[in-house]
């Protein structure tokens, strides 16, 4: 089974990467973008087909290692 | 005094550490690798060094907080043992949950290697006895990811408590957090657990030590821990 876990900045938590990725887009001359905000993407193997031991274990990931929570949230997505 | 310095692959100011602790505080040092799972017998201080353990890979500190050795050194700070995180040791306690917040990426987003003033927060602990209250030094700092942020409730309670232990001041001792090197909050360089043994700072006292090679006003520090745990055989 295959799972991509998303994380990103809590919105209160000032981003000064997605800040200067957002300046070098303008300066770019891309328009139409209001604002950026960086994150990380986890693209996750898991053994077996039960989903519901697949999120228990993405919980567990997320909430120990993959997010630090006071400052970051994070979400999970299944393949189809 | 026996301490142990924990070495984890990245780190690189283990051999300053350990050797401020032998000429400062004439402490015995183990360097003890992350692997281990005990700390060496009788270790009264455990020391997180500065470096880029596994590079800064996912959030600085993140991997190093949960290597095996970590456990022993939970174990150690909760039985009130006294435990020091400098730079990215700093940046692994709070990984590790040792430390309330995090140390994020710098407000100018650059890498930020100078001298810099700090303020004495508070000269009633067992770091910080040698210094005077209010008192200032000048101390390196070498960090790109030094900027302390918490949620309010955490901020308000480190200032209540008074476990800031040095703040980023002007040359006139003056504080102010737009000034700072590094966006932190109300320009945090250092805080203390709640039980005070435990100590997290982004700026390297082990590099002022002697008079030959610059200041020793990071001298105090290590001169405080010798005198804490000598007071306290």
């Amino acid at each position: 089974m295959k799972a991509r876990v998303i994380v990103t900045l809590k919105s209160a938590v000032l981003d000064p990467q997605g800040k200067a990725i957002e300046g070098a887009l303008r300066s770019l001359g891309v328009s139409g973008v209001q604002s950026v905000r960086q994150g990380k993407v986890f693209d996750v193997e898991l053994a077996g087909n039960d989903r519901t031991s697949a999120e228990g274990a993405l919980k567990e990931a997320c909430d120990r290692l993959l997010a630090n929570t006071v400052i970051e949230t994070y979400k999970v997505e299944f393949a189809e | 005094m026996k301490s142990a310095v924990i070495l984890f692959p990245g780190s690189n100011r283990e051999h300053d550490a350990a050797r401020a602790l032998k000429l400062v505080a004439g402490s015995n040092v183990n360097i003890v690798w992350h692997g281990e799972s005990e700390l060496p017998k009788h270790t009264d201080l455990v020391v997180l060094p500065g470096g880029f353990s596994y590079g800064d890979y996912l959030r600085c500190g993140a991997i190093a907080a949960r290597a095996n050795i970590m456990g022993a050194v939970r174990a150690h700070a909760e039985k009130g043992g006294l435990v020091l995180g400098i730079c990215n040791g700093f940046q692994i306690l709070c990984e590790a949950g040792l430390l309330p917040g995090v140390l994020v990426r710098n407000a100018k987003l650059r890498f930020v290697c100078r001298e810099v003033f700090l303020r004495v927060e508070r000269a009633d602990t067992a770091f910080t006895r040698a210094y005077r209250k209010n008192e200032l030094l000048r101390i390196p700092i070498a960090h790109g990811e030094g900027n302390y942020t918490a949620d309010e409730t955490t901020i308000k309670q480190l200032e209540a408590e008074g476990r800031v232990a040095f703040r980023y001041a002007r040359a006139d001792g003056q504080i102010d957090q737009a000034d700072g090197p590094n966006g932190a909050i109300n320009g945090i360089a250092g805080i203390y657990s709640e039980k005070l043994n435990v100590l997290g700072m982004m700026p390297h006292p082990e590099n002022n030590i002697e008079a030959q090679i610059g200041r020793t006003d990071g001298r105090g520090l290590f001169e405080s821990l010798a005198a804490a745990l000598k007071a306290a055989a």
